[in-house]
């Protein structure tokens, strides 16, 4: 039987099953189109970012604020900063509520009650809610409880809402993946299920949920959309200093150089793309070394 | 016999399983419980929220404006002196753009669905997996910013020699294909991969090749979670909202021809947020009844998508 099963996922010999008719190349060369063009289209457009953005590609760019009369000399010194000020507030909100829904809804919630079954029908709703959305309950959330809108707290709830299904969904997987006879050899020696969770099924679950959020963290580094309607966020040409000092951020940077007509502002655009680039890349880098490293085999 | 609470057999009838589960009030614990589940409750909080945020501004949008004026009107000028409020330019300017990415995204993200599940060897998928998966993780102000300054002036306008201007909601729909393929070929994989392997060998012992197979076996078992992610992907196209903001346009118009310059809704949000409102006056109460629009869109396509997996799923 083993050798049928993995005969029949290896790639066969295609003489044997009629796979040289001209229908069944034609239809392979389209999926290899298909392939190709995803690929193709990725290195043009990291090519032609890396083109665009080279020239500009200097110090000014890292300790500079942007401007809008020299755009030759503008920097993302202030988007740079703001951006880690708002993903640090994000992860410290996002973390550990969607950690510890996540291990609720595995470990304590009855499946079969109707508000268990609530929660499920609304996470998946909420997964696929427009970013943007969560902008606009942002800043309606601000105006009810007297935030000003465009400080960096409104930012990370903002970004926190946007990532905490994708939190949720992280944690419940990886704590699943924990075998039942972890928890039940915890339970004979006698801890309770609090007990269990903390010492034995949340450690094992650690570097699968650290790479889910390092990929949360690296999707809401590069979303701006939410973050436009917190209002006027490009004219910053101070350091944030705090969770009530105003912000802007790379994305959002990147979009309104992006808009200006002028060929530095495209120029200063690319260049700040590349170094969001990176540090995406560097961030997924981390979570797949953690993934490979840490994560246990069972 | 010791008699101590603790210690000795409990008095309980011969046979039974000792209670070991009320020993003690843990009320630490309780709480500790409790404050897991109101993490779990808050996203449903946080819908409801959504909604209350949405709907109390657009109440105040649709004292203004009639309700038949706001969803059958064709002019679009909520900021003009003789300002109307007719949504269907916006509509169809997000129309045009979902149907154009999803016209790219479909069939190719389909094509390398296929490929990756069916047809590649283990090293190829090894090293196609990671692209895509760079594909799903680029920021869509990236996409953005692709389809304005190379798409449309280099491939569209020197490349293919067609008629368009800066903006067009040509460009923006064929980059929010590509931005959606990996989400339609990812999830399509998941789908594919899971049909069993005896459904194949049956194909090929009554003599199918692999395409037959393919297209005629493992697509069909596979078609739930292919519905899935095409949905999934709908959904994603009507709500980005960057890739159009930056390369559809700002003219809100009904859209006739692809390479015209359209505004979508969710470009109408950004242009508008980005410019001064304030909280209460007219022009911010649109954005909200524009915001409650696409939500509602959003929400019926995601429910229709659940109803649909759910009646034609199939369970090995």
């Amino acid at each position: 039987m083993a050798t049928i099963g993995s005969l029949a996922g290896q790639p066969m010999r295609a003489e044997r099953y009629g796979d040289r008719s001209f229908g069944s190349i034609a239809f392979l060369i389209a999926l290899w189109a298909a392939v190709g063009f995803a690929v193709l289209t990725l290195g043009v457009l990291l090519v032609d970012s890396m083109l665009d953005g080279a020239v500009r590609l200097d110090g000014a760019l890292f300790t500079r604020y942007s401007s809008q009369i020299l755009p030759e000399t503008a920097g993302a010194r202030a988007a740079i900063l703001g951006s880690a000020w708002v993903i640090a507030v994000t992860a410290t909100l996002a973390i550990p509520l969607g950690v510890a829904a996540g291990v609720y809804l595995e470990e304590f919630a009855d499946p079969k009650r109707w508000y268990n079954k609530l929660i499920e029908v609304n996470l998946t709703n909420l997964a696929a809610v427009p970013a943007i959305v969560y902008g606009m309950l942002t800043a309606g959330l601000a105006l009810s409880i007297g935030l000003e809108r465009r400080v960096v707290l409104a930012g990370g709830i903002a970004l926190a809402l946007l990532i905490l299904p994708v939190i949720i969904i992280a944690t419940r997987e990886s704590v699943r993946a924990v075998p039942q006879e972890i928890r039940d050899g915890s339970l004979a020696l006698g801890a309770t299920p609090l007990q269990t969770v903390w010492r034995q099924t949340l450690p094992s679950a650690v570097p699968g949920i650290a790479t889910g959020a390092i990929l949360a963290l690296s999707r809401a580094l590069g979303e701006a959309a939410p973050l436009l309607l917190l209002g006027g966020l490009v004219f910053v040409n101070y350091d944030p200093d705090g969770l009530f000092s105003g912000f802007t951020t790379l994305p959002i940077q990147i979009f309104n150089w992006a808009s200006q007509p002028q060929l530095a502002f495209q120029q200063v655009a690319s260049a700040a793309i590349i170094v969001m680039l990176i540090l995406l890349l560097m961030m997924n880098a981390l979570a797949i070394f953690i993934r490979n490293r840490y994560q246990k085999r069972w | 016999m010791a008699t101590g609470p603790r210690s000795g057999p409990p008095d309980r009838p011969p046979g039974s399983a000792p209670d070991i589960t009320h020993h003690k009030k843990r009320y630490g614990e309780r709480l500790a419980l409790l404050g897991l589940g109101g993490s779990a409750a808050l996203s449903v909080g946080i819908t409801i929220a959504i909604v209350v945020a949405l709907v109390r501004p657009s109440i105040d949008f649709f004292r203004e404006v009639s309700f038949s004026e706001f969803l059958t009107g064709t002019r679009w000028a909520p900021t003009f002196a003789d300002a109307d409020f007719g949504v269907l330019p916006l509509i169809t300017g997000t129309l045009w753009t979902t149907f154009i990415g999803l016209t790219i995204a479909v069939p190719l993200g389909l094509g390398a669905a296929i490929y990756l599940s069916e047809y590649a060897h283990d090293r190829v998928r090894k090293i196609l997996k990671p692209v895509l998966e760079i594909l799903a993780g680029i920021p869509s102000v990236v996409y953005g910013y692709f389809a304005l300054y190379f798409v449309a002036p280099v491939l569209l306008k020197d490349l293919l020699n067609l008629e368009v201007g800066t903006f067009s909601v040509l460009a923006a729909g064929l980059v929010l294909g590509v931005m959606i393929i990996p989400t339609v070929a990812s999830l399509s994989e998941d789908a594919m991969s899971a049909v069993p392997q005896a459904l194949r060998q049956g194909s090929y012992a009554l003599g199918a090749n692999r395409m037959r197979t393919t297209l005629r076996v493992v697509f069909p078992a596979a078609i739930s979670g292919i519905t899935a992610s095409i949905v999934l992907g709908l959904s994603r196209a009507v709500g980005e909202t960057m890739i159009v903001a930056l390369a559809a346009g700002t003219r809100a118009q009904i859209v006739t021809a692809p390479t015209g310059n359209g505004q979508t809704m969710t470009g109408f949000i950004a242009q508008t947020a980005t410019g001064e409102s304030s909280p209460g006056s007219l022009t911010y109460n649109t954005l909200f009844a524009v915001g409650l629009l696409l939500f509602v869109i959003t929400l019926i396509i995601n429910l229709i998508a659940a109803s649909i997996v759910r009646r034609i799923r199939e369970v090995y």
